[in-house]
């Protein structure tokens, strides 16, 4: 029988770790895991070990030099000449001893996930390893070595010859997704972002439309630093949905980056739980009214990994395998656990307290330009 | 940077003598708007846009008009003289032409011979890539005082991080002359240590800094 949804996971996701100090951790996969299961929605029959993604499956979309280069790396042995080409050695991806290996598992956790939902066997699957969207082809960038989406998105290409839409909503724009399928016309990509004006990577300009039989199937919306939850829902539902019937895809991929909340400490965005809990329900909707159910999750940014990152994640999963989010207080227990380890207190409720937010000046102004932006992006959703 | 680093050396030109109608089938074909005319030595001698080229051609309300018009020699409507660069002129000299002429496209000629064209979407497009939007990068503005030796003072800040800068952009704070903004395109996506450096050492941030109550 066809189960909801599958919960791909393995302890080793924990061994892509840069270094103590680096803002990306994989711990929040284990802090998630733990308050599902701490609330009863997450039992052995969910899990699914990840499998590690071949040289040639990485070869979909990296260059082969590169994923040469970061073998080298990851053993130590990458002249450092050639560091700076690939985007080795950063401050931004550093080399980490079985970087290679590391990475494709992440790899091979999302495509377990789309044999898992395209073999049948379960309607959504969740990677939150996955989602690392500023991977280029030949150059590793922004935390990120393999680009687990773009590889997974050319395999359901490749194997199953599905259009697929891809959402991001990362408060970093998805570049590394966009330009692998800039040019092709069956791979819809939309990602919502803080806009690029300040924020890394600085691409995603609403006018980014593909290029070629491509173009058209690339969409954008570069929200403005300091955006509010109900700026970002409106224009992120309406255009969510406005792309989703203009390219009626078979299957949904979601990258969900959880760092637009506004305790993130690398962007400026100032949502809250709030659009947490729609962006999950929101997906969920629309891959059963035009997909069959079919939907990919993945992971992606989020570095506030206390207050912020397991609450987010952990409602993806509520909604793929309950139909609904969870709501009112976290498990004691889990608190309990973990409240020790963090620096900061641990939230008590699944929603955030709007006390706690900044008083934006400019809101009004804000939102009237998030709207512009909107209508700007509906035009070329129009068939 | 040089005209010569940006400048389109494989350059459609025309001699005197071709007729309008085949300027027109080039220009369309091509998908430019300028066309330099050039004599038997190459040398440049006048130019023509597709809207020199289209007040001379027959207006399609006129039914009956035959298009006697298309086969005149180029060079009756063809501009003349021609403002021409220079392959090592600067960029910044060649924006401040297309600024003071009105116009939209220079051919480049060295030795009296064309060698190559560039229009003033290259232009622009040069400046963008000079602001390093086009590499993935995080943005920090930084306000200081305008005196000698300031911004090698605020260099050593990133210089101690490891990270690489893909643009510095400096200009004047509001109308303000003691101060100056330095913008700064670095290639990170954790400005984090470097913010924190910045404000250690005591400069004040527009950018991550510019609303009253800061994000939490």
């Amino acid at each position: 029988m066809r189960k909801d949804a599958s919960f791909i996971f393995s302890d080793e996701f924990l061994r892509y770790h840069f270094h103590e100090k680096h803002p990306f951790n994989q711990k929040r996969i284990i802090l998630t895991k733990e308050l599902l299961e701490h609330s009863n929605v997450l039992i052995e029959d969910d899990f699914i070990a990840p499998r590690k993604a071949s040289d040639k499956e990485l070869a979909l979309f990296h260059n082969p030099e590169y994923i040469e280069a970061v073998k080298h790396a990851s053993n130590g042995e990458l002249e450092e000449t050639k560091m700076n080409e690939f985007g080795l050695g950063t401050e931004d991806t550093p080399i980490f001893e079985g970087m290679h290996e590391a990475s494709s598992l992440m790899v091979g956790g999302s495509l377990t996930a789309v044999d898992e939902v395209l073999n049948g066997r379960t309607n959504h699957a969740l990677n939150l390893g996955g989602g690392l969207h500023h991977g280029l082809n030949r150059k590793a960038s922004g935390f990120c070595i393999y680009n687990d989406g773009a590889i997974a998105i050319k395999y359901i290409r490749e194997n199953y010859n599905l259009r697929v839409l891809y959402v991001d909503t990362d408060a970093h724009h998805g570049d590394g997704v966009q330009w692998a399928f800039y040019d092709d016309a069956n791979v819809c990509t939309f990602s919502i972002h803080e806009t690029g004006r300040y924020l890394f990577p600085g691409t995603g300009n609403v006018d980014e439309r593909g290029i070629k039989s491509g173009h058209g199937y690339s969409f954008n919306l570069p929200i403005d630093a300091f955006t509010q939850d109900e700026s970002f829902l409106e224009v992120y539902e309406s255009a969510f949905r406005s792309i989703t019937h203009f390219f009626k895809p078979d299957i949904i991929v979601t990258q969900n980056g959880a760092d637009a909340h506004t305790f993130d400490p690398l962007t400026h965005l100032c949502g809250s739980m709030k659009i947490y809990e729609r962006i999950p329900e929101l997906a969920h909707e629309l891959a059963h009214e035009y997909c069959g159910g079919k939907w990919i999750a993945l992971g992606g940014g989020g570095y506030d990994i206390w207050r912020v990152v397991p609450r987010a994640w952990a409602q993806i999963w509520n909604v793929m395998k309950t139909n609904s989010i969870a709501t009112g207080l976290l498990p004691h227990s889990w608190r309990e656990k973990w409240q020790q380890h963090s620096p900061v207190e641990l939230p008590h409720s699944w929603h955030d307290n709007e006390n706690a937010y900044p008083n934006i000046p400019r809101k009004a102004e804000i939102k009237e330009k998030n709207k512009k932006l909107l209508a700007h992006l509906l035009k070329y959703t129009k068939v | 940077m040089l005209v010569e680093d940006i400048m389109k050396t494989k350059v459609i030109s025309l001699p005197p003598t071709a007729t309008i109608a085949k300027t027109l089938r080039l220009l369309q074909k091509h998908r430019i708007r300028h066309i330099p005319i050039v004599n038997e030595e190459n040398e440049v001698i006048g130019i023509v846009s597709d809207r020199d080229v289209r007040d001379a051609s027959p207006s399609i309300l006129l039914e009956d008009s035959d298009s006697k018009e298309l086969d005149n020699e180029i060079q009756t409507i063809m501009s003349s003289p021609v403002i021409t660069i220079h392959p090592l002129d600067f960029v910044e000299e060649i924006a401040r032409i297309f600024y003071d002429k009105e116009i939209a496209s220079l051919p480049v000629v060295k030795d009296n011979k064309l060698v190559g064209m560039i229009t003033e979407k290259d232009m622009l497009y040069t400046l963008i890539q000079l602001t390093g939007t086009h590499v993935q990068s995080s943005l920090i503005e930084v306000k200081v005082p305008d005196i000698p030796g300031i911004i090698p003072k605020v260099m050593e800040i990133f210089g101690k991080r490891k990270v690489n800068i893909a643009s510095v952009l400096v200009y004047p704070y509001k109308d303000n002359s003691l101060y100056k903004v330095l913008v700064f395109r670095i290639q990170t996506m954790n400005p984090l240590p470097i913010i924190q450096d910045l404000r250690d050492a005591g400069y004040q941030l527009m950018w991550p800094n510019n609303i009253p109550e800061p994000k939490i």
